[in-house]
């Protein structure tokens, strides 16, 4: 049992997972699942009873039972006591201010991320502002690499979605050319298939290592099928480079996407025996997004925030080269309007990089939430000062397979230029070569265009 | 001299190849974007002239009803409520049996269901004589689901619901056919069948109409929809792809 104490009344919070549903944020997801704070005082009293709570009580509380659940069982079992050793005596608001402090760098993350639980970090976040959220984040430095290096500070990578809704391969390798022109695809050139299935899946790997190959590309890129889809790829001997799946904080939540731990694994050794990675061999790939557990009536009334960040448990156990958050994606159930998409944006990125991920974000929104574009120069700005491994660009912004807006290749280009953030290095040499970067690091005013006709000649279309 | 870029845009829909203006788009293609989401908005925000679409639908007979989503942002909040009909209103339904109830919804566009609701309904109803049909329902903040109680107080053995889609950039107005047998509340989405894209560049109400009848045929005669169903089905017939990204549909 928590308290907090106000004037002469004293609010009770029965559980854990209970203080963690009322400390959050505002958000129509809870709402939906009934887990809300009943008011704003509420809201904020939770907030005071948690700061006041050992980081060390989230090791025995219990979210999701561990019998039941594997990715309780993963938590648990992996923790690393040693690493969680220097802040073990603290509270969450001490933990708050311990990651706020000037002493504490991308070394200091780096060797507790092991002993930190998604439960621990998503507490720590509910107390810290949108601000405070950057600034953590932005000490964090995870780094990542297959035939690029991601994450290195002062860059900025972008993965290329060029997605069509009939998964026609011309269109779709005319907006990757549209997207190499702006300098995007150093994360992934990925592709959401319109259709799941082996065949298609293998013309698409097929045509895009093609072109990667006479473009002499250092990309990586992949096809966002199911994983088993991918393994039947590996198999057939397709090119596969990354492992895709999407992933989520509980076992019945995963069992929804078809996907078991021991699936992941297999697909993991099997990505890693190709050996194609050429500086690194990270070959795992992550999509999660708040909300996922709820509908799949799969969150075992934890928080929407916190069900999340137990997905980065799973993620993390697969030494991934991507992982993003498609946070403003599921809708205005989950996340209302632009302000509960923003703060859902940081935090994610937030607790990702606690949690030790290398992790991305798809800045995006629904036409039925109340958000529009000039939300999404606000979150991405604010991601890119987070120091954001990567983020998703699409051609004008508009994905007309999955019909939602995501950021344009434009977006990626000013953010660079604003920010002075540099795309990965090995993509940074290859596009200086092809004309697409001048010695500042900027894309030259009419660089995309002479790129282009170089990029088109050279796929013959 | 044409643009390179101009090359590969007859390849795509995508909006490739708009030029810049610094690390901005072009005017142009910047207000072509505001007006397509503008639109999109207002198709969701949009609300159904219910009058209207029973004139369109005459002579058929209508019962006009609403889910327990009383208002727009409800409706966007709580989608378990567009789902409930409102009190009092199953009372409004005549106790069937009827073979077949058709529901009309207009979910996240009032434009789709102003523009092909009434032709597609007159259509099914055209193509299958033989059936019985239930007085068509005109149901406000409807979800797909809100067909399960509306079916089941109908006594119906299957009921179409025809609502709505989510507006995208480049189609504000397109309408979904979704069919369920034995409807009853808490039916999964994987015991429906769905037909999406009617719209003046998708399924013409017509063709539409075909491809349900098929599907309310061999429902009936099967007594299932669904995963089931959907393996049954002739090639091309069902052909949609079912987008997703990431999250399971809801």
């Amino acid at each position: 049992m928590y308290y907090a104490d106000f004037r002469h009344e004293r609010i009770s919070f029965p559980d854990l997972k209970t203080l963690l549903a009322h400390a959050s944020p505002q958000r129509s997801g809870d709402a939906l699942a009934g887990l809300a704070a009943p008011d704003q005082k509420t809201r904020v009293l939770a907030r005071m009873a948690l700061a006041d709570v050992p980081l060390s009580d989230f090791l025995s509380a219990n979210f999701v039972p561990y019998e039941s659940d594997d990715v309780t069982r993963l938590i648990i079992d992996t923790h690393d006591r040693e690493a969680f050793k220097p802040v073990a005596s603290m509270t969450v608001g001490a933990f708050r201010e311990f990651l706020l402090a000037d002493t504490t760098h991308a070394e200091t993350l780096r060797c507790l991320a092991p002993g930190l639980t998604p439960e621990m970090v998503t507490a720590v976040s509910k107390l810290m502002t949108n601000g405070d959220l950057i600034a953590g984040a932005a000490k964090a430095r995870i780094v990542t690499a297959f035939r690029t290096t991601i994450g290195l500070e002062g860059r900025l990578a972008a993965r290329l979605q060029p997605n069509h809704p009939t998964d026609d391969l011309a269109a779709i390798m005319a907006a990757t050319i549209d997207g190499l022109a702006y300098g995007s695809g150093d994360a992934v050139i990925g592709v959401n298939p319109a259709t799941d299935n082996l065949d298609n899946t293998i013309q698409i790997l097929q045509m895009l290592d093609t072109m990667r190959d006479k473009l002499a590309m250092p990309v990586q890129s992949c096809v966002l099928s199911h994983v088993t889809t991918t393994l039947a790829a590996i198999e057939q001997g397709a090119p596969v480079d990354l492992v895709f799946q999407s992933i989520a904080g509980t076992q019945k939540a995963n069992e929804g996407f078809g996907v078991t731990l021991a699936m992941l694994r297999e697909a993991h050794e099997a990505a890693l025996s190709l050996k194609r990675g050429t500086v690194g061999n990270h070959v795992m790939y992550f999509e999660t997004g708040q909300g996922a557990a709820l509908s799949a009536n799969a969150h075992h009334s934890v928080d929407q925030q916190t069900v999340e960040a137990r997905a980065y448990a799973v993620g993390r156990a697969f030494n991934p080269l991507l992982v993003n958050t498609v946070v403003g994606f599921i809708g205005p159930e989950y996340l209302f309007d632009a302000k509960e998409i923003i703060r859902a944006g940081l935090e994610d990125h937030f607790c990702g990089k606690l949690l030790g991920l290398p992790m991305g974000v798809d800045v995006c929104y629904t036409n039925h939430a109340e958000a529009d574009q000039n939300d999404m120069d606000l979150l991405a700005f604010a991601l890119a000062n987070a120091g954001v491994n990567f983020l998703i660009a699409v051609p004008g912004a508009d994905d007309i397979m999955l019909n939602y807006q995501s950021l344009s290749f434009h977006d990626i280009v000013r953010l660079r230029h604003v920010l002075k953030l540099k795309p990965a290095p090995e993509f940074e040499t290859w596009l200086a070569r092809m004309g697409l970067l001048d010695a500042q690091g900027r894309l030259p005013a009419d660089a995309a265009s002479a790129a282009m006709q170089r990029l088109i000649a050279a796929q013959g279309l | 001299m044409a643009s390179p870029f101009d090359a590969l845009k007859h390849l795509t829909r995508a909006r490739i190849a708009l030029g810049r203006a610094g690390d901005g788009l072009p005017t142009q293609a910047l207000l072509d974007f505001t007006l397509a989401h503008a639109l999109a908005r207002d198709a969701i925000y949009g609300e159904v002239d219910w009058n209207e679409l029973q004139k369109a639908l005459s002579p058929l007979s209508t019962i006009a009803l609403t889910s327990a989503a009383t208002d727009k942002q409800t409706y966007l909040r709580r989608p378990d409520l567009g789902r409930t009909l409102a009190d009092g209103e199953a009372a409004k339904l005549p106790k069937g049996p009827f073979d077949i109830a058709l529901v009309i919804g207009d979910g996240l566009s009032a434009d789709a269901c102003m523009a092909y609701a009434a032709e597609t309904a007159h259509a099914v109803v055209n193509t299958l004589p033989d059936f019985t049909f239930a007085p068509i329902v005109l149901a406000k903040g409807a979800r797909v689901a809100l067909s399960d109680p509306i079916g089941a107080a109908l006594s119906a053995n299957l009921v179409i619901m025809l609502i709505g889609e989510r507006p995208g950039l480049t189609t504000a107005d397109s309408l979904g056919a979704y069919l369920t047998f034995a409807p009853r509340s808490g039916r999964k989405d994987s015991e429906r069948n769905c037909i999406s894209n009617i719209h003046a560049h998708g399924l013409t109400p017509s063709l539409a109409a075909q491809k349900i009848a098929w599907l309310a045929r061999e429902a009936l005669r099967l007594k299932l929809t669904g995963v089931d169903l959907k393996e049954a089905a002739p090639d091309g017939l069902l052909a949609a792809p079912t987008p997703t990204k990431a999250l399971p549909n809801t």
